[in-house]
């Protein structure tokens, strides 16, 4: 358990049973959750789970209906905080939002205006990005002109012309070819290098898998919080699969004796349920050889987070 | 409210109208087309003598530069919000540091600015060909500028242009398209018109006490339109219930 003020010190993002009802739709039910400094946090959820909605919250774009959040140092909430919170956070959203009668640099420099940069701050960051993000050489081309991945892109610089503290991204990769998305999730990484915070709305298991520190599943209530790994074994656990050259019942028996959980026995293959395999492995290897057994391979395997998240959603369904 | 940074706002959005052709053609070709149209009509009918319907007649063709005032600040304003709507720019604008009233007044300016200053500048080459004009054919004086004239241009057309924005900002929460919002804001234009037909029947004269009358009527309406327009231009009804 982390001390509490060191928690204070290096959360940058912190929830307690953040609300938001529209009429009698409750589109984020009590979320609690801390995300902290560095740290990528990846929001799974399906279509219409809150997510957006709660990165608006975030953003001091819409109200919260309950429930207290925290961005930075500030409370959200007050007039006076939104534009506080405003100035360290970056927003990619869900639609890139360029404008596309202006040029790739007119629009970054635009959005450096409006976050007070001076001129020189401006030159420097526009040119940095567009080098960075390998739009330079496009920096007089109307964005209109831009395909998609390279509009994102763009999207993602402007987002960051600021330095922003904390960055939101809002399904940064959907619609995107694979090239395109690679190179973006590229990007992502290299701002978790910088040590960006960076929350990251995403209904890409594969994606949320690669990047994120820690996953949070919503579906309007917040499922379940943890790394990928601690969520894939959240769901089964994790399993042994030992595979013999023969397997007999003087073996099963053995097996039993060791009061293993769930063993299923498939042909010449045996799967039992372990919660810690570096222990519990070394006595079922013992017991399987003292019974005659030949083992050909032991396996250590988990439940996918696919697994993981697509239960969590269908409990919450149902 | 950070006071440069509605300019820098309206400096933005008069570089992307700049670039679209047909709102700049609307906002500048069409007042210089009225000039030089009603410079040619002034010449024909002096043609043989200064007319005896002169007065009514200049004074009808300055308060048609009131009209376009009327009209034009609506087509920029209702690009200006509608179109950020339709691309879908404001939900990014809105999560920068920029307050409500800063991204409406930049907004507002630039609606302003543009239809104002070429009005005003097809007013004054009307006015000034007019004289030319009236001159040669032998009016002993300068017609313009005149008092009637200078309420219209100075004070009742920017009145009406902020009306028009005004309106324009209210009907952009109301429709997802920009030819919606022009219609809506379109509407305006009849009391305005109103006001022409009634001087043409003779039931209201275009004189400086009836002009500041009618001014002060649109600048308390201009009022009351701020006041609604601060509480429907906000994040929270944007994101969240506009169309």
């Amino acid at each position: 358990m982390r001390n509490e003020t060191v928690s204070w010190l290096f959360d940058m993002i912190e929830t307690e049973n953040l609300t938001r009802k529209f009429g009698d739709l409750t589109a984020v039910d009590n979320l609690t959750l801390r995300v902290d400094k560095g740290e990528v946090f990846g929001f799974l959820g399906p279509n219409g789970a809150g997510k957006t909605t709660t990165v608006r919250m975030l953003c001091c774009l819409i109200s919260k209906t309950s429930g207290t959040a925290r961005v930075g140092d500030y409370d959200v909430g007050s007039r006076e905080n939104a534009l506080k919170i405003r100035k360290i956070i970056g927003l990619v959203p869900d639609n890139v939002g360029l404008y596309e009668s202006l040029t790739a640099y007119e629009n970054l420099d635009y959005y450096g205006t409006l976050y007070r940069r001076t001129n020189s701050q401006r030159k420097e960051s526009n040119e940095y990005f567009l080098k960075l993000l390998g739009l330079w050489e496009k920096r007089d081309s109307l964005a209109g002109s831009f395909s998609k991945g390279m509009k994102q892109k763009l999207a993602i610089a402007r987002a960051l012309v600021h330095d922003p503290e904390i960055l939101f991204m809002d399904e940064p990769t959907a619609n995107l070819d694979p090239e395109s998305a690679k190179t973006v999730r590229e990007f992502i990484l290299e701002l978790k290098n910088q040590k960006k915070t960076i929350f990251l709305n995403t209904h890409n298991l594969d994606e949320a898998q690669r990047i994120c520190d820690r996953i949070g599943i919503l579906n309007t209530r917040l499922m379940a919080v943890g790394t990928p790994e601690e969520l894939e074994r959240s769901i089964h656990g994790r399993k042994t699969v030992i595979q013999l050259r023969q397997l007999n019942e003087p073996i099963l028996d053995a097996l039993k004796k060791l009061q293993v959980k769930n063993m299923v026995r498939e042909g010449n293959k045996v799967t039992v349920d372990v919660v810690n395999p570096e222990e519990e492995n070394p006595g079922m290897v013992d017991a399987i050889v003292a019974a005659g057994g030949r083992i050909e391979t032991v396996t250590v395997t988990s439940s996918s987070l696919e697994e993981a998240y697509f239960k969590l959603v269908r409990e919450n369904v149902k | 409210m950070t006071t440069w940074i509605p300019w820098m706002i309206a400096r933005k959005e008069l570089k992307v109208i700049g670039r679209k052709r047909s709102i700049m053609f609307y906002n500048v070709g069409l007042p210089l087309l009225v000039a030089v149209v009603f410079s040619l009509e002034i010449k024909n009918l002096t043609a043989s003598g200064i007319p005896a319907s002169l007065q009514f007649g200049a004074e009808f063709i300055i308060y048609l530069f009131v009209l376009l005032a009327t009209v034009l600040p609506s087509t920029i304003a209702a690009y200006s919000i509608v179109g950020e709507k339709v691309e879908k720019t404001l939900e990014p604008l809105l999560a920068t540091p920029t307050t409500d009233d800063e991204i409406l007044l930049g907004k507002g300016i630039a609606a302003f600015l543009l239809p104002i200053i070429s009005t005003w500048a097809a007013a004054s080459i009307f006015m000034a060909a007019s004289d030319f004009i009236l001159i040669n054919a032998g009016l002993g004086y300068y017609y313009f500028p005149n008092w009637n004239a200078g309420v219209m241009l100075f004070l009742l057309a920017p009145l009406a242009g902020v009306l028009s924005i005004e309106v324009a900002v209210l009907a952009s929460s109301k429709v997802s398209d920009v030819r919606g919002a022009n219609q809506i804001a379109g509407l305006m234009f009849i009391p305005f018109i109103l006001i022409l037909i009634a001087a043409g029947e003779g039931l209201f004269t275009f004189n400086v006490v009836n002009l500041l009358i009618f001014s002060g009527i649109v600048s308390i309406i201009d009022v009351i339109l701020s006041v609604l327009n601060k509480s429907t231009f906000n994040r929270e009804e944007i994101l969240t219930k506009w169309k």
